[in-house]
């Protein structure tokens, strides 16, 4: 397995305040990664970092190297906006834009980092984004109507969808289904299977159970540190930190 | 769990894997006292000893019932991880093998009310031995889960040979009073069973100790050779 991204000695700042202390952690290619950890420990910090979005708060900065196929994207001179087009994201909460059709929420990244299409290309591109998201059943007859007047879980696998039309390399989710009822979780628990053939994946979650169900490889972050990475397997079943041990069995003292 | 780890915040799970811990101890205690009776019943050749040894088997297997149905409905309800879901996993294997131990008990008291038909054939000092090497593996299989103790149960693995050696000379032995006098061969038939239900018995000790083994590392050793063991 070769490393697809990287955080070497990285460390990140909310003003004075270090959020996330001299982290180390690989992330195979075409393998899922957990990131797990209780509220605060720095997670979806971390995960903002590694496609340069946690820079765009006020007065946040970040120390370190993440390097995507060994190339660190914190070098100067490097675009940030490129970065996000490489390594993608969803959020927790379904943000498809509610007055644009599907078809062009689907094609809205494209059209913010400045790609024309023409019609024939447009179409191909959301058929095939919306197919690796397992919607375009769903939704094939009606592409023009608004992204709105999906169901919570149909959004979020648009979200997915738009995140893919950019064909990044990576894609980060942001607890991408804890908005959404077990259902709408279980199919985009499926989907991660078919999408990790395709794409790097990063899952922040605070739920252990789909972390266990889903990734190969789980990392337990606390107070900003890297606590324990290893084979998920190993993790749910003999832990080496008596720590990560306490937090799986939910002894959280 | 171990007293060094911080109780769960789930009280309720808390209490739930302490019963299950106690009521595993209790059926080992039983189990233990129903070896005891047995022996007792086949040296003293008392009748109503050996009846209520079998008699009680049936608490035996209810513990065992319920000890599993509580563990099943731990694993639906808590999903437990690590050392819970090793502990509740053992717990699980080791009622079988108790209960399996209360079976032989039982199988030794049914060859001791036949024997009590005949004369004494001979007088018993290997299977009393035996007996007790076997239980004496049993309790501390039964100590080592209790404590957590990789070492004491790795220990108790190592003294099944022990018990296999006795019953092979218990097998030499009654082998030759049959050949010498066909007339033997009903009660030297019935004391070799005896002899293997308590190889039977430490095995199954064996097996206890090797899933101490397994709740406490993390590792399986069982089905390997011993030198395998670290």
């Amino acid at each position: 397995m070769s490393d697809k991204l990287a955080a070497r000695h990285f460390n990140a700042y909310f003003g004075q305040l270090r959020a996330i202390h001299d982290i180390n952690l690989t992330f195979p290619a075409n393998v899922v990664t957990a990131i797990i950890g209780p509220s605060g420990c720095g997670k979806s910090t971390l995960v903002r970092c590694l496609n340069r979005m946690h820079e765009v708060v006020p007065g946040a900065r970040a120390e370190g190297e993440v390097l995507l196929d060994g190339e660190d994207i914190y070098a100067p001179g490097i675009d940030a906006v490129l970065v996000r087009r490489r390594i993608g994201m969803v959020f927790q909460k379904p943000t498809p834009f509610p007055t644009m059709s599907i078809e062009d929420n689907v094609t809205a990244g494209l059209k913010l980092n400045g790609v024309a299409l023409k019609r024939p290309e447009r179409d191909r591109i959301v058929e095939r984004s919306l197919r690796q998201a397992a919607l375009w059943d769903e939704v094939r007859d009606r592409l023009r109507r608004p992204g709105a007047s999906l169901s919570g879980g149909q959004q979020q696998r648009l979200c997915v969808a738009r995140a893919l039309a950019v064909e990044p390399e990576v894609l980060l989710m942001d607890e991408p289904c804890s908005a959404l009822d077990p259902i709408s979780t279980a199919r985009i628990e499926e989907l991660l299977l078919e999408l990790k053939t395709r794409y790097t994946i990063v899952l922040v979650t605070h739920n252990m159970q789909q972390a266990a169900r889903t990734a190969d490889l789980t990392a337990f972050l606390y107070a900003g540190e890297l606590i324990e990475f290893g084979n998920t397997r190993q993790i749910f079943t003999n832990p080496a930190r008596r720590e990560t041990e306490d937090y799986i069995t939910g002894r959280f003292g | 769990m171990d007293n060094l780890q911080p109780q769960h915040t789930n009280r309720q799970y808390e209490e739930e894997l302490r019963a299950v811990r106690a009521d595993l101890l209790k059926m080992g205690g039983l189990v233990e006292h129903q070896i005891t009776e047995a022996m007792e019943a086949l040296v003293s050749r008392e009748e109503a000893k050996a009846r209520e040894t079998i008699a009680r088997d049936t608490e035996v297997n209810r513990m065992d019932v319920e000890i599993d149905e509580r563990c099943v409905q731990l694993l639906a309800l808590h999903q437990p991880a690590a050392s819970d879901l090793r502990f509740i996993t053992t717990g699980l294997k080791i009622t079988t093998d108790l209960e399996r131990i209360g079976d032989n008990a039982v199988n030794i008291c049914e060859r001791a009310l036949e024997l009590n038909e005949e004369p004494q054939l001979k007088p018993y000092l290997d299977l009393p031995r035996m007996a007790a090497a076997a239980q004496s593996m049993l309790k501390d299989s039964l100590d080592a889960f209790v404590r957590n103790d990789a070492a004491l149960a790795e220990e108790v693995i190592e003294r099944d040979d022990e018990v296999d050696q006795l019953n092979y000379q218990m097998y030499r032995e009654l082998l030759s009073y049959m050949a010498e006098d066909p007339k033997t061969i009903g009660r030297a038939t019935r004391l070799l069973f005896i002899s293997k239900y308590l190889e039977r018995i430490a095995d199954h000790a064996t097996n206890i100790a090797e899933m101490v083994v397994f709740m406490v590392k993390g590792r399986t050793i069982r089905h390997m050779d011993k030198k395998k063991h670290e």
